[in-house]
């Protein structure tokens, strides 16, 4: 298996062979930075190309087609379009708040997108609570909704804003507890060893009954979390006009509308660490040639597949359900997933007691 | 120099002498290389990104609905991205007759669209108020109250009415200048200063 | 009939009988006509529970209102009341709104129209026209200069101020003003630009959390006066507008102003004709139907299954296109027929629609009526009960929808629906689910409906002979109703013998489905004010007209 730590280290011995050590960690830093940044705009455009192509086929339709070949530079021309679009300034808003929110959105949304593990070796930062911390960075993703709600003065963005928080605080709560049954059994909240624990066999099939239940769990909260169809309540672009970024323009919607498709790839991308091995290639256990046939694959491209792949899963909800109700919605969470899933963190436990898994 | 429109030949167009005067306009004014590229670039990105606002007030809506639909499908094209909100919209499609009571909400939406932002008459209501131009309460013609980019004639305009206008906008998007110039759009108070003849049914 | 004029008289001595036209006409007194109105409601004998239709009138040297009043129990029964104001200055004429409360929007339209104000009505605003318009446009001394009603490009002031008009004991008329919201009301404005009022209507929602309270319809932002217009033109150039009010209902709404205009001359429409007209009304039918369910599932967030309906639909459009000549707004129905016989491939299209709407009524099901979410999101919503339902005058699906038969082709056939074999499609649900199925069933039942008739379209003419060059009505006036894809829909015309119409009304339904807006909503979430909306399916220039 090619471990891209090979590389960087390689790299970071390099510039501390030339410059002294602080200057080094600034040159990393910076170079960081701009390929996150860069990945993340990359892979936003490439969902929203990905999303208008996929709806299109569920609809009998052809979708972008002119734009480039097969419309693959329509996303190109909306991203142009929308970086000189007027910013508009609205009279009666508490400016700095305005001008705030879809920043703390997209920084929220950079930061998880940070903590994943690309590849072998290809992770920025490996901490010991990796997984709390993306999930503890999610939770600030919703205030910058809260704010632009709150500071449009508007009453459509108002509650969409107050339908937000109320459905990510309550799909949270689920979400969180699908995490830690897959952190109960592996024993880990670290990000690489929870990939390395994966190594023999993903802990989907691993953790067989409760982790299924977990990752379907897993799924649904992650839906609503990332305001999707049929949660989309907090935009419910048939109520509510634009929901909470209504008053937003130019590329302050433009924020909005990445860290929305960004918010599906980190969502994908977790439940494919959590529950389908991250970047680890499919092992089945005692089939060695076929596991090494596997490891030719590069682990980025395995990552990617496999987080693209229930991004689909999510994509066609949305094109299939109708939207639900609020009331419908937080009775959903509270009465049956939230107590499902706490049934299914005993079982895990159980489980795990008793060395039920494999 | 002529515009070019990928999806439509440019000899299938029915008025291209305004077009390529405005172009030899543009050229005669000269641009510095640089900004001139950027512009073409721009214009580019605004013709083939046309996000319309969805708002309909008669049967031409629903020709526009027909539009989206599978058959002929305006996502092709790039411009299935419907907004509801007029701040992230890029042009407004008046579909249908506007009357008196409807008129200062008109206005509200089209300042309500952030720059760049463009107009479409369509049908014979908004065109010239068309079956209902005599009445008391109906006014003859959207361009009365708004600047208007492109007209689309019928009652309802078919489908490839609707495509065939649209790519007229974008070739008049096309030879507009982004960065200064003497063609960008006009805002609409430039407008009635120019053309005081069309205030008169304002109050 | 005869009994009904005995009852009346007994209760009613001052009404005098006007006979010689289709209904029996009553003439009542103003200051009767609320006891009298009270009479007609509730005398079991009589039960006239169903206001169809509320005509304003200026005859010149008097404004009055003719009612048109349906007994459901008696056979759709058909009487004509007509009220005159007693001053021609200042008209008052006592609100029925508390006994039929579909008339509460149609007086509104009539004040607007006329200035006639109805005492006791409690909210006597304009309907259509902005609050600071100069003058009663149907008015036959109204005075058009543009002058006195520019286009204003200011917001109308004063929105949530209304008035009514209160009737003391001693006879004194006194201006009690109002408020339709209250100071600290929580009030979420939709429209008239909105993604799901599905035109330009406007609905100004009170609500408490998500809660609705209080729903307030604000009509009129297409209102583009057809019946003023109407008025100036001859009646071979007034069928156009009847496509342009429900384009959904294109070819209904024409055929039944052209019944209107044949009944009046008395002509005879050829067998051929009849029959494609019925064709074209169920085409139309299954066309709008099909609209209906996409719209339904669209504001519902199942944008794929609008464009599944969308994809059935391009083949009915077609099928009007190689016969009509267009998509939509057809003009096909002409005065004594229709205009353009058949398409030579009319049979063969239509015959390919019946056969594959069943297994595509399947896809439809499967995709999103068996839903869940969807059966969740419209079932036990909306609730709007029988007896409601006949108050306010809810005909079409969703009258039926809680289980009130009402279909016009039923109760009073009309054309050739008589010979034919459908079945009424009823439901007993009385929510927004059993709304939306009903449509679903109509769809069947008009393919039965085609299926019958496309092998048996006779040869022959396609317009009457004898219609004359320059259409003059005689003096009188006539009322015509149809089945439109909507409910029932209504024309009223009255002639003074010109070639021009003296007065043309036509009664849509969609205007009586905004009534039941405000009770159908309250109570509920906001989500469910599209639902129910979705459901109702109206069409906003059908209202305004």
């Amino acid at each position: 298996m090619f471990d891209f730590g090979k590389w960087t280290s390689a790299f970071n011995d390099l510039l501390l062979g030339c410059m002294p050590e602080w200057c080094a960690v600034l040159i990393e830093c910076v170079l960081i930075a701009v390929a996150i940044l860069g990945a993340y705009t990359v892979l936003a455009l490439f969902y929203i190309l990905y999303e208008r192509k996929l709806c299109a086929w569920f609809q009998c339709r052809l979708g972008p087609m002119r734009v480039g070949p097969w419309g693959l530079l329509q996303v190109f021309a909306d991203m142009f379009k929308i970086l000189i679009k007027e910013i508009i300034s609205i009279k009666n808003t508490d400016k700095f708040l305005f001008r705030l929110a879809p920043f703390i959105v997209i920084v929220s949304s950079v930061t998880m997108l940070a903590c994943l593990p690309w590849g072998n070796g290809l992770q920025i930062i490996n901490f010991n609570i990796g997984i709390f911390f993306i999930l503890a960075v999610s939770s600030v993703g919703v205030l910058g909704i809260l704010l632009a709600g709150w500071s449009s003065n508007n009453k459509y963005t108002l509650i969409g804003a107050i339908r937000s928080g109320a459905q990510m605080v309550s799909y949270e709560i689920s979400l969180g507890l699908s995490i830690i049954t897959i952190v109960l059994f592996a024993g880990t909240m670290n990000i690489n060893e929870l990939v390395m624990e994966q190594e023999s066999a993903w802990f989907l099939f691993r953790g067989h009954i409760p982790a299924i239940i977990a990752f379907l769990i897993y799924i649904v909260a992650a839906t609503a979390e990332t305001n999707r169809g049929p949660f989309d309540l907090p935009e419910a672009e048939h109520e509510l006009v634009a929901g909470y970024h209504t008053e937003y323009s130019g590329i302050t919607f433009g924020f909005y509308y990445l860290a929305e498709y960004l918010n599906l790839f980190i969502v994908s991308g977790i439940a494919s660490l959590m529950f389908l091995g991250g970047w680890m290639p499919l092992h089945i256990p005692g089939w060695e040639a076929f596991n090494n046939i596997m490891n030719y694959i590069p682990s980025i491209v395995w990552f990617l597949g496999k987080a693209f792949f229930i991004s689909f899963v999510i994509i066609w909800f949305k094109w299939t359900f109708p939207r639900v109700r609020i009331d419908q919605l937080l009775a959903f969470e509270w009465k049956y997933l939230m107590p499902l899933s706490l049934a299914n963190l005993v079982l895990m436990a159980v489980f795990v007691a008793l060395n039920w898994h494999f | 120099m002529e515009v070019k429109i990928k999806s439509m030949k440019h000899e299938d167009f029915k008025d291209n002498e305004y077009i390529d005067k405005l172009v030899e306009e543009l050229n005669a004014s000269g641009a510095n290389v640089a900004v001139g590229n950027l512009n073409q670039l721009i214009n580019w990105g605004i013709s083939n990104s046309l996000w319309p606002l969805c708002f309909g007030t008669s049967c031409c809506a629903i020709e526009f609905m027909s539009l989206g639909a599978a058959r002929y499908d305006m996502a092709r094209f790039g411009f299935e991205v419907a907004r509801n909100s007029p701040r992230q919209a890029d042009y407004i499609m008046v579909q249908g007759t506007i009357v008196h009571r409807m008129a200062p909400a008109m206005i509200r939406l089209y300042e309500q669209l952030a720059e760049p932002k463009y107009v479409i008459a369509c049908g014979g209501c908004a065109v010239s108020g068309g079956p209902f131009k005599n009445s008391y309460c109906v006014v003859p013609g959207v361009d009365k109250i708004l600047p208007v980019d492109v007209y689309i004639p019928g009652c309802p305009p078919r489908p490839e009415a609707f495509f065939y206008g649209l790519m007229q906008l974008q070739r008049k998007i096309k030879v507009q200048k982004f960065f200064g110039g003497i063609n960008r759009k006009q805002k609409r108070e430039e407008f009635f200063a120019a053309h005081p003849e069309d205030r008169g049914l304002l109050s | 009939m005869s009994d009904i004029k005995e009852i009346i008289s007994g209760v009613c001595p001052e009404a005098i009988f006007v006979e010689g036209g289709e209904a029996l006409q009553v003439n009542v007194p103003a200051e009767k006509w609320h006891d009298f109105a009270l009479t007609l409601r509730d005398d079991r004998r009589l039960g006239f529970d169903l206001l169809t239709a509320v005509v304003g009138m200026d005859w010149k040297d008097s404004l009055g209102v003719i009612y048109y009043l349906t007994s459901t129990s008696r056979g759709w029964d058909m009487l004509e009341v007509k009220v005159v104001a007693p001053d021609m200055k200042d008209p008052y004429i006592h609100t029925v709104s508390d006994i039929w409360k579909v008339a509460n929007f149609q007086e509104r339209e009539v004040y607007d129209f006329f200035g006639i104000k109805f005492i006791n009505h409690p909210d006597m605003r304009r309907m259509f026209l902005r609050n600071d318009w100069v003058g009663h446009p149907l008015r036959k001394d109204y005075d058009a200069d543009p002058q006195k009603n520019p286009i204003r490009l200011n917001d109308e002031v004063n929105e949530d101020d209304t008035v009514s008009y209160v009737q003391d004991e001693k006879g004194k008329i006194k201006k009690v003003p109002g408020k339709v919201f209250e100071e600290n009301d929580y009030v979420v404005n939709f429209g008239p630009q909105h993604p799901s009022t599905h035109g330009v209507m406007r609905m100004r929602a009170g609500v408490d959390g998500e809660t609705i309270t209080k729903v307030d319809m604000m009509s009129g932002y297409i209102h583009r006066g057809i019946e003023k217009l109407s008025e100036g033109l001859g009646y071979p150039q007034i069928l156009h507008f009847t496509d342009r009010m429900d384009y959904m209902s294109a070819h209904q709404n024409r055929h039944c102003l052209c019944m209107c205009i044949e009944k009046a001359l008395g002509l005879e429409v050829p067998r051929r004709a009849q029959v494609i007209r019925v064709m074209m009304d169920e085409l139309m039918r299954i066309s709008s139907h099909l609209l209906a369910f996409g719209c339904t599932a669209m504001d519902l967030g199942a944008t794929t299954a609008f464009f599944y309906g969308f994809r059935e639909r391009e083949m009915v459009l077609d099928i009007f296109e190689k016969t009509c000549g267009a998509r939509m707004s057809m003009n096909y129905n002409v005065i004594g027929g229709v205009i353009a016989d058949l398409h030579p491939d009319f049979v063969k299209d239509v015959k390919e629609l019946i056969r594959i709407m069943p297994e595509r009524l399947k896809e439809y099901h499967t995709v999103f009526t068996g839903n869940i979410i969807a059966q969740n999101r419209l079932k036990g919503v909306g609730h709007l009960s029988k007896e409601d339902a006949i108050n306010y005058a809810i005909t079409g699906p969703s009258g039926r929808g809680s289980n009130w038969s009402n279909d016009c082709r039923k109760v009073r056939p009309y054309s050739i629906y008589s010979e034919l074999d459908f079945e009424e499609c009823l439901e007993t649900g009385c929510d927004s689910f059993a709304r939306y199925m009903v449509r679903m069933r109509e769809i069947e039942q008009s393919c039965k409906i085609l299926e019958q008739l496309v092998d048996n379209i006779p040869e022959g003419e396609i317009r009457a002979m004898n219609v004359p060059k320059v259409v003059k009505l005689p003096v009188g006036h006539w009322y015509a109703q149809v089945e439109a894809s909507r409910g029932t829909f209504g024309v009223y015309i009255e002639s003074d013998g010109t070639k021009n119409p003296y007065r043309v009304h036509f009664q849509s339904p969609c205007f009586n489905l905004i009534g039941v807006m405000d009770l159908c909503c309250q109570g509920h979430m906001i989500a469910d004010l599209i639902t129910i909306g979705a459901a109702l399916d109206f069409v906003i220039p059908d209202i305004d007209r």
